[in-house]
């Protein structure tokens, strides 16, 4: 059987093409999955010391202990709030955004849609340390507004742009037929565009709760330690060196919502959806 | 047919519809009567289009009015008119059921459940489609779409209904089908429809009346007949059918190649020579060379195989029209 394995018996049986796709695919997953079993085998040992492959002692001590952390059960929670908040509060602004550039035509349409852009091409902490000065007049430093706006000036870019293009494939004659057979432009709006550009819109609205996961930069930032979310927690984490398995267990809770979304929405996540989302029209 | 005593069900009146750029529409005079399809046909660009969606209340026109069985529609957003439009394609709601899709105009009414249930069955029947009420639109054909927004359309029994090139997008055998479909609804529901196509064929086996339009104006108004026979100016008479225009004095005379008929012996004046001969079924094309023009007749066999290439002939005129020189 292991004769089979000779490498140069592989090359010949299966081509140069092939072997050389194989070697890399090889490589890749080795690069892709390897720190994430790294990862679950921290998170889930009890002890473990690094030249071994595999855990000393298997178990949940470090789940526990994350659980029995005040502060760290509250940035769970407080992730969460920022999250959906984020999301909500993006969606209520950008839809209608995004129905405006797909559909109407009206001078600096462009200039309004690569707007967004510009939020994601300065340095970001230069636009944060520029709006902390505005957030200290107001007095939104270290309140959730205020990480919230952060989190939103992020996720804009995805939330104008992706719904955008979903609205442009709605045909028109599907909207005017709904008004013929006597539907408002609002119901028309919600019963006939909004539906069929739900794909577009999930997929925005993923990226923004993702997103919103996982930001740490700004949060610190303006959440001035007040909010602490679990990416701003982990800093604290991955500065204490003796504690690395905590951080693989927050890993592991950062990665379950977004597994179980991109699940929901496999069908809609794809390379076409993310292009669409980017053609300029 | 005496118009006088029919009732008139749109009226349009002065109507304008001017776009930005200076294209459109003006001073579009039409009357249609109840129970009638009238077909506006024309050229792509013509606005035969752009008068059917001022109707459906798609465009805001820019002057004069439109009145439905009196009273004027010009301000009505498109839920409120009395009109129902099918589109040449995306019709239907790709999310919703054919039953959702056809339910929805009625709900928005307020219909109860059952009586809905029952005109929907109804009228699957008259589109002949029953049974498709669970399928999504994209299950079905492009024809079968578009006889469910067709059917559509007709559960609100509308005023007038409207067709914006619905049958286009189809091949054209189911086109044909569809066409007849059409014609006997009509005249089963007794409906008063406008019809908008650039396909002359369709339009004569369609209509109780042509518009023939161009560049925005309405050339002549008339049954496929009278358009046919009694073309009013040059335009028409080329674009619907086969014409032959014979320049005589200061004169044009426009002929149809059925009414030209060919004498092999040469006796008559309008004498030509034999260019082509082609059999296309049960009769004959032969082109004649006369002078610089190439004019086309349709004649029986018997007569074609009395005829070789190259054979001089003489032509005589039948049933003509005649128009100034341009």
């Amino acid at each position: 059987m292991f004769k089979y394995m000779n490498p140069r018996r592989f090359y010949y049986a299966v081509g140069r093409k092939k072997f050389f796709e194989f070697i890399l695919l090889a490589i890749f997953i080795l690069f892709f999955y390897g720190p994430l079993m790294n990862m679950l085998l921290l998170a889930f040992s009890n002890k473990y010391e690094v030249p071994a492959v595999i855990a000393q002692e298997w178990g949940f001590k470090w789940w526990d202990y994350v659980f029995s952390q005040k502060s760290l059960v509250s940035s769970i929670v407080q992730s969460f709030i920022v999250a959906i908040a984020t999301t909500f509060i993006s969606m209520i602004f950008c839809i209608p955004a995004a129905y405006s550039i797909a559909r109407f035509k009206y001078p600096g349409r462009k200039i309004f849609m690569l707007s967004f852009l510009l939020t994601n091409a300065f340095p970001k902490i230069g636009i944060y340390t520029s709006i902390a000065v505005l957030f200290y007049k107001y007095g939104l430093m270290g309140t959730y507004p205020g990480v919230i706006i952060i989190h939103m000036i992020n996720s804009m870019m995805f939330m104008v742009w992706l719904p955008s293009s979903a609205f442009r494939a709605v045909h028109r004659q599907q909207e005017e037929a709904a008004r013929d057979v006597g539907a408002g432009p609002i119901r028309t709006f919600f019963k006939v565009t909004m539906p069929m550009a739900m794909p577009g819109i999930s997929v925005a609205t993923l990226y923004t709760f993702l997103g919103s996961m996982e930001e740490a930069q700004g949060t610190m930032l303006v959440g001035m330690g007040k909010i602490q979310t679990m990416p701003v927690a982990m800093y604290g984490i991955v500065l204490d060196s003796s504690a690395v398995q905590i951080g693989a267990v927050f890993a592991i809770i950062l990665i379950i919502p977004s597994a179980v979304l991109i699940f929901l929405m496999r069908r809609y996540i794809g390379p076409e959806a993310i292009a669409g989302g980017f053609k300029m029209k | 047919m005496n118009d006088k005593a029919r009732k008139v069900k749109l009226q349009i009146a002065d109507m304008a519809k001017k776009y930005p750029n200076g294209d459109g529409v003006e001073h579009i005079n039409l009357d249609i009567y109840e129970g009638e399809i009238v077909t506006l046909l024309g050229p792509s660009g013509c606005g035969k289009t752009t008068i059917l969606r001022a109707v459906g209340g798609f465009h805001d026109i820019t002057g004069g009015d439109m009145l439905i069985d009196g009273k004027s529609i010009k301000d009505l957003p498109p839920e409120k008119r009395p009109t129902a439009m099918v589109f040449q394609s995306y019709n239907l709601w790709p999310h919703m059921t054919i039953y959702e899709n056809l339910a929805y105009g009625l709900k928005l009414r307020k219909t109860p459940k059952s009586e809905i249930d029952a005109s929907i069955k109804d009228v699957l029947n008259l589109v002949s489609m029953p049974g498709v009420e669970k399928k999504f639109p994209s299950q079905l054909s492009g024809g079968q779409q578009q006889r469910i927004a067709i059917a559509r359309s007709l559960l609100l029994k509308p005023s007038l209904l409207l067709l914006d090139e619905p049958f286009s997008a189809l091949d054209a055998k189911i086109r044909q089908q569809m066409r007849e479909e059409l014609k006997k609804i009509q005249s089963d529901l007794g409906i008063t429809v406008v019809f908008v196509t650039h396909d002359q064929e369709e339009a004569m086996a369609l209509s109780h009346r042509i518009v023939v339009m161009n560049k925005g104006k309405i050339e002549q108004v008339g049954s496929p007949t009278e358009i046919y026979d009694e073309p009013a100016n040059r335009y028409v008479a080329s674009f619907i059918g086969e014409m032959n225009f014979i320049d005589m004095d200061n004169k044009t005379i426009a002929v149809r190649p059925e009414n030209l008929s060919v004498d092999p012996e040469a006796k008559g004046d309008l004498k030509g020579e034999v260019r082509t001969i082609m059999i296309l079924g049960h009769y004959v094309q032969v082109t004649v060379q006369h002078g610089d023009n190439v004019l086309k007749c349709f004649v029986d066999r018997e007569i074609s195989e009395k005829l070789s290439v190259g054979a001089k002939v003489s032509l005589e005129i039948g049933k003509h029209v005649t128009f100034d020189k341009e």
